[in-house]
């Protein structure tokens, strides 16, 4: 039991009691059953949100761009707005699996898996958003490095916009690596489970045939450290270089040095809110609550609070470099942000993103599930709006007074981003019922240093060895 | 065809001992099989340790030389332009606006070979059949595989006092 030590004061991660079988049992359980009414009538309002987007965006393809409400001054309006929110929220599960895995942060291991697959639900959301913008979607191919019409013009490697296509591409193949990689020990619980023919089969294909053998173990742990390795400056490279599809431009209100490691933690608090949503309800519909405790919960709320505080902090620096500056179109860019026609974008975002978060203070709030729902679901509003105001409001004051202009999405607008939401849950909701939720396999690693039971063993071993 | 014993625990802690047991008395480990990674099963059992980090090192090198010959080949000697007045005459002054690139192919590189590696070595790949040869090892339980040379009896009652909850001896094709 010693190399099973733990610091008494250390909270239990698993709580409940439970053996190594009771985390098969538990974890089997949510694929194994099935699905209520709740997750019929949820799947159905996505399904339905998802195909009325797929409506929208095959009129756009089919119609133009001109569907949308953009204008000569608003070129880029919710379809980059949109694409930077779900980069954004596409950040946590790669911070928590990579960065949490190199600090060795136990409390990650009940939350890695379903932050992972929104991670990449969510950079598959932002994907679609470049490639309908495009037009001609039929043409996307035209971004990879291949001679302009098989000729001898290429594409260009001092766009940020390129990185952006290399960024993305490599984060989301990264991801869903390393994803299923830790998935395979756990797809194979379910396969050597199964009851009927057809699941054998389905979880055999997947599981890619692990057995579990010693050198396999010794393999996939050093695999997944050096994917965390690799991943966590990806993570901050990817939304870099996001930020740099705004920074090296001239756009006065863009064209700023800070925005890299203020998108980072945008993103990364972004993308602990929408966990928070997803986990929230899931613990509890999954039957969960004892793997992902309150204390998960308000772990994910501290990262909120700080990167939340974070983003405060860049808030109020870019105001002041924008007066610093002494540049007055850098200044009017800001002065209109906060007082202009959409000033309260600008408000919106302010009290979401760097006031919610300060309840995040209080014990008794970051503790409170209601609480911390309500906050998660602020947070992802405010940060759609950040990006709502860094991009429309520095576009529709151009510098020429006649070209000022407002922004009035369309129905396509709105259809597209909610279509996307909608196939956002769809692929979540289903992954929530075919998928092993938790990474079993490396919770059961962690039972006996941080299961309740096991610890309240060895702290009456330890009174006993007192006594004497 | 040979004979081998399963011996099958159902605590990490009792397979470890086991383990030390097993190969201080000399017999042969031919396995192991766990539900989940036990901490310091592989040097317990004498598994040398893995070189993947290393190959993913050098896999990382490719991919930083394939972006480098890539970029210097479309941007400097293929079709030289001249963006934002600055001309692409060299790769070295032009390589400020190339070290996005030239990152993301060095782990994506490294990412993808590695675990492509990991998955030939470890023959994973779809459709290819399990091997854990009982399903409860993927469960709460844990198969310790041993050689028999001709010594059956010792080894089962070797391995009933190293604490298994399970010895088997098993026909292997």
């Amino acid at each position: 039991m010693s190399s099973h030590y733990e610091a008494p004061i250390r909270r239990p991660l698993v709580v409940g009691n439970k053996s190594y079988h009771d985390v098969t049992v538990d974890v089997a359980r949510p694929v194994e059953g099935r699905a209520n009414k709740l997750w019929w009538t949820v799947f159905t309002i996505a399904l339905a949100a998802f195909l009325w987007g797929l409506g929208c965006m095959t009129y756009t393809i089919t119609t133009g761009i001109g569907t949308w409400g953009l204008n000569k001054t608003v070129g880029w309006a919710w379809d980059i707005t949109n694409f930077v929110w779900w980069v954004g929220i596409g950040h946590a599960g790669t911070l928590i699996s990579a960065v949490l895995l190199l600090f060795r942060q136990k409390w990650r291991m009940a939350i890695n898996r379903s932050a992972e697959a929104m991670t990449i639900f969510s950079v598959m959301q932002a994907g679609l958003f470049p490639i309908i913008h495009m037009g001609r979607p039929w043409l996307g191919y035209w971004v990879l490095p291949i001679p302009n019409q098989f000729g001898s013009l290429w594409v260009n490697f001092n766009s940020p916009l390129l990185w952006d296509v290399f960024a993305i591409s490599t984060y989301l193949s990264v991801s869903l690596v390393f994803w299923w990689t830790g998935l395979l020990p756990d797809f194979a619980m379910i396969r050597d489970r199964a009851v009927t023919p057809f699941t054998k089969k389905i979880y055999s294909i997947v599981s890619f045939g692990w057995s579990g053998r010693a050198k396999d173990w010794q393999r996939f742990e050093e695999v997944s450290l050096v994917l965390a390795g690799l991943a966590t400056p990806l993570v901050l490279s990817v939304h870099t270089i996001v930020s740099f599809d705004f920074a090296t431009s001239i756009v006065p209100g863009w064209h700023t040095t800070i925005l890299p490691p203020y998108f980072v933690a945008g993103a990364i608090f972004s993308g602990f809110a929408m966990v928070n949503t997803l986990l929230i309800i899931m613990r509890k519909v999954s039957n969960l609550e004892e793997y992902i405790t309150v204390q998960h919960i308000e772990l994910m709320n501290i990262v909120i609070m700080i990167t939340g505080s974070i983003v405060g902090t860049a808030y109020i620096t870019e105001l002041f470099i924008a007066w610093y500056s002494g540049v007055e179109y850098e200044q009017y860019a800001f002065l209109n942000r906060a007082t202009g026609p959409y000033w309260w974008s600008y408000w919106l975002m302010m009290s979401c993103n760097v006031f919610s978060p300060q309840f995040m203070w209080s014990k008794k709030l970051r503790t409170s599930i209601t609480f911390s729902f309500i906050i998660s679901i602020v947070v992802n509003i405010g940060m759609w709006f950040e990006r709502f105001v860094i991009i429309v409001t520095s576009l529709h004051r151009d510098y020429l007074p006649s070209s000022w202009t407002m922004f009035q999405p369309t129905f396509v607008d709105a259809g597209i981003f909610i279509g996307t939401i909608g196939f956002f849950f769809v692929l979540f909701l289903l992954y929530s019922r075919s998928f092993p939720v938790i990474a079993q396999a490396e919770v059961k690693t962690i039972l006996k240093t941080s299961g309740d039971n096991f610890k309240r063993a060895r702290a009456q071993q330890d009174n006993n060895s007192d006594n004497h | 065809m040979s004979k081998v014993i399963h011996a099958i625990y159902n605590d990490d802690d009792v397979l470890l001992d086991a383990v030390h047991k097993t190969r201080s008395a000399h017999h042969h480990i031919e396995e192991v099989y766990t539900p989940f990674p036990v901490h310091g099963l592989d040097k317990a059992m004498g598994l040398a340790p893995t070189r993947i980090a290393i190959a993913a090192f050098l896999y990382g090198l490719v991919g930083l030389s394939v972006a480098t010959a890539m970029m210097n080949f479309i941007m400097i000697s293929d079709w030289p332009q001249d963006i934002g007045g600055k001309p692409s005459f060299s790769y070295l002054q032009n390589m400020p606006a190339f070290v996005p690139i030239m990152f993301e192919l060095t782990v994506f590189f490294a990412a993808h070979l590695m675990v492509i590696t990991f998955y030939m070595r470890s023959k994973l790949w779809p459709f290819k059949q399990a091997e854990n040869p009982d399903v409860r090892t993927t469960d709460d339980h844990f198969l310790m595989e041993v050689g028999i040379h001709g010594n059956e009896e010792e080894l089962v009652s070797f391995f009933k006092t190293t604490g298994a909850v399970e010895v088997k001896v098993i026909e292997k094709h």
